[in-house]
């Protein structure tokens, strides 16, 4: 299973929980188990961008060490460390 | 022949394509195109830093002999509220649209409200003159101290602060907040506090524009099909295109961006703003339409980087290991949300092993032009705060700076004090080479009021989608068509990296950056992505060239097999170098359109000298050297350049440049003489040292370099005037006035 990190600002939905272990190959079925489990989470993840469910744009998502470009499709492994963090922008 | 490197073209220091057009004037930018019967646009601004707009009338305006049309906030469409991703700060569409042309309210001084075209731009100018606008102007919050006073006017009553998707119901001035806490905060200040040191110190910074040479420039061109073709000087064609189908409602298909030379951006061009004018006076007259600004509206109507106000406490046991640290960051969006504080808050403690931490993010508006990207949008303010308190530390523990950062710096497999771990990077490196410099070694007259000044800094990177198109003539030449805009040098960069691939020279590559019709979607020249990416880009499109060949050559030489190696082709008994297959196989093609991922962050550590007039206020630089992680030089030479020219910008921001404004909220100082850049007078050799730990992400190695270098300076400097003096110096710009200040001098 994943290790996902939460946010402290998220935490009130995870019983104060600052890890947890989810199942999931990709972004969006870790999401959806996590949803299942701690109801809310999407909610403050996600957007919707012409009615399709994205991760939203301010939130930066890092699987082992790498910011992702493949949005909701973007493969987990199995002992993989999942973080959501604020998404930074770039300049020249 | 292989270089040292181990590579043929990697690492060599060619003469740029563009170079020749550059230096005798003939490449050709924005404002310099011209059509018959082309029409020119003047904008009408806000006169008020926040106004309710109660009545506009154009008729007398309307009627002036020349003018052909004058468009309002009401002849836009309306935009829905929604995020789209178009550079690398997201956008909302409804604000987007209302900062390019104001409806109800005005949120800033320079906020367009009415554009007028007409025949010559003197008359345009002459009719926004009679355009009448009646305003009922409201109290403004020009700073974050203000706008987050319990009692403070609040610019969008439809604005509640956003925690992490999470939203209050209070109207506010706090768009976003956001916060990063790992560890046991107390525990590690207890520490600190009882072996050690504790530091906490409250830094400001104001507002400073990229000060690009080239003023926002726009050439609209409406045919009756609807085509819509803009010539326009921009850091993403393809970002300018969505952001001009979505404000003006036009199908992106019926759309063609041509990007002209750029003469900067830094991030100010990514975000429309004379554009969708332009594009709509066409669209409403049949002509063609340019729209160029003056420098006082690219100083007040375009998007310059933030203030910001931080906080920082940090703490390190006595043996200088950092067991804590806390910032709170509070940054202005101006007058709609989306500054870059989210980046401030990743990049500040990032060169740092920090077991206990808190960084709260706080995004702001207050009634200035929008904040935008600038060269590694947020960090340098954040890095600021977290060096200089860095400095103290080392100071209070009598522990060199350098040390310092050696014992606590970040590693491969490090967790980074935001959470995830690091790969391959190269801070380490970075600090060993400046300890070993002969800078560094050097002695300063501390008699002279001289001090010397150390900070590291990181940036992130980015990555993305690029195209590339290779095509070889039958003389073995290479037409590379790329969709990047090269503000820095990418042209040569990326047409290298596809001549390593092929084993020829770079000059027998001629780059082009082509318009959205031409090439596949790319996305813009920014967050340091456009080597690393549109070159991997390349370097796939190379690669499958390749391939092409090897099975028509195998045809020619009727074999099952051929290799290529060393730039040559080969079979069992045949062999022959790419220019005389490419007299067999040409036309090859080559087009590869990818998203790409890989990007490594880059780390910094400057070294700088300054000495204090103690009479004047003044301070000069003596002497600076940068050394930096570039993963793998293409061009030393313009990876040098962007790191001079981050270096000769952070000086501006530590030392002159600010947004002076007045008590309404207008700007003081909009031009070059009064907003004061650096220029080669101010600034000494800036000296470089490129430090390769290769990017496992790339190929070649390579990791993205023009924003890392923004970073480190404005610490570093404010570092060297905090030991020259003996004052710790807290905010920027360190004018004569704030440093006389400092002195108790005035």
């Amino acid at each position: 299973m994943a290790i996902v990190s939460i946010p402290s600002l998220m935490r009130d939905l995870t019983n104060e929980k600052s890890q947890v272990e989810i199942t999931g190959t990709t972004i969006r079925e870790l999401l959806d188990n996590m949803e299942s489990e701690f109801p809310g989470v999407k909610e403050r993840l996600c957007h919707q961008d012409d009615g399709i469910e994205r991760i939203s744009p301010y939130i930066g998502v890092y699987i082992d060490g790498v910011l992702i470009e493949r949005g909701m499709r973007s493969p987990i492994g199995p002992n993989s460390e999942v973080h959501f963090l604020p998404a930074m922008g770039g300049g020249c | 022949m292989k270089s040292g490197n181990g590579y043929k073209v990697i690492g060599s220091r060619p003469i740029r394509h563009d170079g020749v057009d550059k230096v005798t004037g003939r490449a050709k930018y924005g404002a310099d195109l011209n059509f018959p019967d082309m029409l020119y646009g003047k904008v009408l601004r806000s006169p008020h830093a926040h106004a309710k707009i109660i009545s506009l009338d154009v008729s007398q305006a309307l009627e002036y002999p020349g003018v052909k049309d004058i468009i309002t906030g009401s002849d836009l469409p309306i935009v829905e509220e929604r995020i789209a991703e178009f550079g690398e700060i997201p956008e909302n569409m409804r604000f987007l649209s209302d900062n390019v042309l104001a409806s109800e309210k005005v949120f800033y001084k320079g906020q367009p409200i009415a554009v007028v075209a007409a025949t010559d731009i003197h008359t345009a100018e002459e009719a926004v003159d009679l355009i009448e606008v009646e305003y009922e102007i409201l109290a403004s919050v020009t700073t974050v101290e203000e706008a987050i006073a319990p009692d403070a006017v609040v610019l969008h009553q439809s604005l509640t602060t956003n925690t992490l998707g999470e939203k209050t119901d209070i109207p506010t001035n706090i768009a976003s907040h956001f916060r990063h806490e790992n560890g046991d905060l107390s525990l590690g200040f207890s520490q600190a506090e009882t072996n050690g040191v504790v530091v906490e110190r409250t830094f400001t910074t104001q507002t400073v524009h990229q000060g690009y040479i080239e003023p926002h420039t726009a050439t609209a061109k409406y045919n009756p099909d609807g085509e819509l073709t803009i010539w326009t000087s921009t850091q993403g064609a393809f970002a300018v295109r969505d952001q001009v189908a979505e404000i003006l409602r036009h199908s992106a298909s019926k759309i063609k961006v041509v990007p002209l030379e750029i003469g900067g951006g830094f991030g100010g061009k990514i975000r429309v703003y004379v554009i969708p004018l332009a594009a709509l006076l066409s669209i409403r007259t049949g002509l063609p339409v340019k729209i160029t600004m003056s420098r006082e509206e690219v100083f007040e109507g375009t998007g310059p980087a933030p203030a910001t106000l931080i906080r920082v406490k940090i703490g390190a046991t006595k043996d200088g290991r950092i067991t804590a640290a806390e910032a709170d960051l509070f940054y202005e969006a101006g007058a709609y949300p989306g500054s870059a504080v989210g980046a401030g808050a990743n990049c500040m403690f990032t060169a740092y092993k920090i077991p206990n931490l808190r960084i709260d993010g706080f995004d702001v508006v207050v009634n200035k032009p929008r904040s935008s990207a600038y060269r590694a949008p947020g960090a340098p303010n954040g890095s600021f705060a977290a060096e200089c308190v860095i400095d103290e530390i080392c100071q209070k523990l009598e522990i060199d700076p350098l040390e310092f950062r050696l014992f606590n710096g970040a590693k491969e497999g490090d967790r980074r004090p935001t959470g995830p771990i690091h790969g391959k990077i190269g801070y380490i490196e970075t600090v060993s080479a400046a300890q070993t410099h002969e800078h560094y070694q050097s002695e300063i007259d501390i008699l002279k009021r001289q001090g010397r000044g150390i900070a590291s800094g990181y940036w992130g990177n980015g990555a993305g989608r690029s195209s590339v198109n290779l095509t070889v003539n039958g003389d073995g030449t290479i037409m590379l068509l790329e969709g990047s805009t090269d503000i820095g040098g990418s042209r040569a960069s990326i047409a290298m990296q596809a001549a390593e691939v092929l084993g020829i020279a770079s000059e027998d590559v001629r780059p082009a950056v082509v318009d959205t019709n031409t090439i596949g979607e790319t996305g813009v020249t920014g967050g340091s992505r456009t080597t690393h990416a549109t070159g991997l880009v390349a370097i796939r499109a190379a690669e499958d060239v390749i391939a092409q060949m090897k099975g028509q050559m195998a045809d020619h030489w009727e074999v099952n097999q051929v290799e290529f190696a060393d730039g040559a082709f080969s079979s069992s008994n045949k062999s022959c170098d790419f220019k005389e297959a490419a007299k067999i196989c040409a036309p090859v093609v080559g087009s590869v359109t990818e998203s790409t991922g890989g990007a490594g962050g880059g780390f910094g550590t400057h070294i700088v000298d300054v000495e204090v007039d103690e009479e004047t206020g003044k301070v000069e630089i003596l002497r600076y050297t940068a050394v930096q992680d570039v993963g793998t030089a293409i061009h030393p030479s313009y990876v040098e350049g962007q790191m001079q020219g981050g270096v000769v910008q952070g000086i501006g921001w530590a030392l002159s440049e600010e947004y002076v404004f007045g008590e309404n909220g207008d700007m003081k100082n909009s031009s070059f003489l009064d907003y004061r850049m650096p220029t080669c007078y101010d600034t000494p050799m800036i000296d470089t040292v490129l430090v390769e730990v290769p990017n496992p992400g790339h190929p070649f190695g390579v990791r993205g370099v023009g924003e890392v270098p923004l970073v480190p300076p404005l610490a570093a400097i404010a570092n060297a005037v905090s030991r020259a003096i003996g004052v710790r110096m807290t905010d920027l710009p360190m004018n004569p006035g704030v440093v006389l200040k400092a002195l108790d001098k005035i």
